[in-house]
């Protein structure tokens, strides 16, 4: 192959391999925005708080298994106390006054996480190591494959759950039209508690990726901020939009980071990705698989 | 001022006592403040409250009244204190009034183009497209070096305070600067939201459709509210860099930052102009009194990791107990204890 042509596809396939771990934090949000209509911010600090969590149990001693069981249980317990405390309060509040509220949660949990593990930073040590392998010519992180497995059993879970339980029926049927689902009897407050419960999940899932990448502290909350310009490219209500622009945006960036970094200077990874969203956005404001309207507001 | 004649001013209860209170007010900040005040008392209190008040002003015109969420206020502050370092390094001819208001101009039409989007996007995609913005501002300072004069550190102390030969560089004199610039933009933007434009924002925030059918310009209105907010929110960012920080850099306008100014807003009280004061104040004090209070409790155990930590989990707190309990925030707190006051029952 021609170097210059193997190196491209290269970058590419790293690019496509990060933007799987930027749908699996996209995923966290949609799960929630679907339902209940609250673009949730605190999942970066769910994700920094189920990272630390799981690390410290295991500096600490606990097995994988056992640590992974009790993060679990406190994402669990986590997710539905601020179900329970924050948002149901203020049900039919505007979705901005949602979000708000989130962004007070994501604060307490970032807050409460670093003062009760400390804010040093912790390796994180899945047992993967991160040489790359050598696939027909093209060098492929190790880690980033296994990264995008766990994410890619993630979805098909999640995908087989809402089609084939009651609960996942359920959660589609409120997705489609929450009076609708309310009329016929479905246990809206049920619904919504289930729903945190998958994103604490996610969080969990995509904390241990993502600490293990980035190493857990302060700044894996800021991981967020990477899920963003996913979720406005791929609607903040689809899955399958979640997973294709996150596939989109981890190639962007790594594209224009290794192509045009050198012509317009380096760090421009912090906003390309906002920027190719809002231009797509700005020919199709429906976003790649959004639902027609965009005003949510 | 003919507000009360005025078909479009606000039914203001009682004019009178409101306006007596305000001009009791700034009779104590400009009479009694620089007779008492300590060095303390304005550095670490008074001139980030003013900064941080002017910026929550700005905010309050974009999102409490024309309701355009915006996640990018400190990229306004960080291009205003730019503007307003160069314009004074490259024509040190201008005096410092002019250069304010030139900064505020380069911010305001930074806020013109950041508003672009707000056309076709609305709500959360809106919001993150004012993401965008904070993260593009703050590459832009740190990627040409010519900006912060080839400092390369690229932390640049900010200019001397010299208005018309005289030097506002002490504590209280970079004070005094704060509050005029504070005061007279308080009354530009109260005149504002009286104004027919006040009420048209009002009208976009409140149903867009009918704000077209009664004849309202939508998207000119909308890029006026970023326009004029950027303008606020850049002057904002000058005294927020020469009169409290007295340095010129991008890491103190990061999305912290940002999130700090909604938060006063929030706090405060969406659509009000007070609100933006009352927030300030309570997010300026907080820290202070949650260190007084944590040193108090804790004693020797206290640190300031714990104190950061502590402080993030109030703020995120006060966050939710406001928008759960009280929506219309301090505000609306105040207005109750005032009418408790006066009529006692």
């Amino acid at each position: 192959m021609n170097p210059d042509l193997a190196f491209l596809v290269e970058v590419l396939v790293g690019g496509l391999l990060s933007g799987v771990m930027y749908a699996l934090v996209a995923i966290g949000f949609v799960l929630i925005y679907k339902t209940s209509g609250v673009l949730n911010f605190a999942q970066g600090a769910m994700l920094l708080f189920a990272a630390l969590t799981f690390v410290s149990l295991t500096e600490r001693g606990v097995p994988f298994a056992g640590a992974f069981a009790a993060t679990l249980g406190v994402m669990v317990l986590l997710g539905l106390t601020i179900e329970r405390a924050v948002l149901r309060p203020l049900v039919n509040q505007p979705p901005i006054t949602l979000f708000m509220a989130t962004l007070g949660v994501a604060y307490v949990i970032e807050g409460a996480a670093q003062l009760a593990w400390g804010t040093q930073v912790h390796g994180l040590d899945l047992g993967i190591d991160d040489t790359p392998m050598d696939i027909a010519g093209i060098l492929v992180s190790r880690f980033d494959l296994f990264a995008a497995a766990v994410a890619g059993l993630m979805v098909a879970i999640l995908s087989l759950f809402f089609r084939y339980t009651r609960t996942g029926l359920a959660f589609r049927a409120v997705a489609d039209d929450p009076l609708a689902a309310l009329n016929t009897g479905l246990r809206l407050p049920r619904i919504w508690a289930a729903v945190w419960i998958a994103s604490g999940l996610v969080a969990l899932i995509a904390g241990l990726l993502w600490g293990a990448r980035l190493g857990v502290q302060f700044s894996l909350s800021l991981v967020v901020l990477k899920a963003l310009p996913v979720l406005v490219l791929g609607g903040f209500d689809s899955i399958l939009g979640a997973i294709v622009a996150g596939l989109i945006v981890g190639a962007v960036e790594k594209l224009s980071e290794v192509y045009l970094g050198p012509v317009i200077g380096g760090g421009i990874e912090g906003w390309i990705a906002y920027v190719a969203a809002l231009g797509f956005l700005l020919l199709k404001p429906s976003g790649l698989f959004g639902l027609r309207s965009v005003e949510r507001v | 001022m003919a507000t009360t004649s005025s078909p479009v001013a606000p039914p203001l209860r009682r004019p009178s006592a409101n306006r007596v209170g305000l001009v009791l007010l700034l009779v104590l900040a400009y009479g009694l403040v620089p007779l008492v005040g300590t060095s303390y008392l304005y550095e670490a209190i008074l001139t980030p409250f003013l900064a941080l008040s002017l910026a929550a002003l700005g905010l309050n015109l974009l999102t409490g009244y024309a309701g355009q969420l915006s996640l990018g206020s400190s990229a306004f502050m960080a291009l205003g204190a730019y503007a307003a370092f160069n314009l004074s390094l490259r024509l040190p001819v201008l005096p410092l009034p002019v250069t304010l208001v030139l900064a505020g101009l380069v911010s305001a039409l930074a806020g013109l183009i950041a508003g672009l989007p707000a056309l076709r996007l609305r709500g959360f995609y809106l919001a993150v497209s004012t993401l965008a913005v904070q993260f593009f501002v703050a590459w832009v300072l740190n990627r040409f070096g010519w900006l912060s004069n080839d400092s390369p550190s690229g932390v640049v102390s900010a200019p001397p305070l010299v208005i018309a030969g005289l030097s506002f560089e002490d504590a209280r004199g970079r004070y005094l600067v704060s509050l005029t610039v504070v005061s007279l933009l308080t009354l530009f933007a109260w005149r504002l939201v009286a104004s027919p434009t006040g009420r048209s924002f009002v009208a976009v925030r409140d149903n867009e459709t009918a704000a077209r059918v009664i004849g309202v310009e939508v998207a000119r209105t909308k890029l006026l509210a970023f326009a004029l907010s950027s303008f606020i929110v850049g002057i904002a960012g000058v005294l927020w860099a020469f009169a409290y920080l007295r340095t010129v850099e991008p890491a103190g306008f990061n999305l912290d930052r940002s999130f700090q100014i909604l938060f006063i807003v929030i706090i405060g009280g969406l659509g009000t102009l007070r609100g933006a004061f009352l927030g300030a104040g309570l997010i300026v004090v907080l820290p202070l009194l949650l260190s007084r209070l944590g040193a108090a409790l804790l004693g020797d155990g206290f640190d300031s990791g714990t104190l950061e930590m502590g402080q993030r989990i109030a703020l995120g707190g006060l966050i939710v107990a406001f928008l759960i309990r009280e929506p219309a925030g301090l505000v609306a707190l105040l207005d109750r204890a005032v009418r408790r006051v006066r009529r006692p029952a």
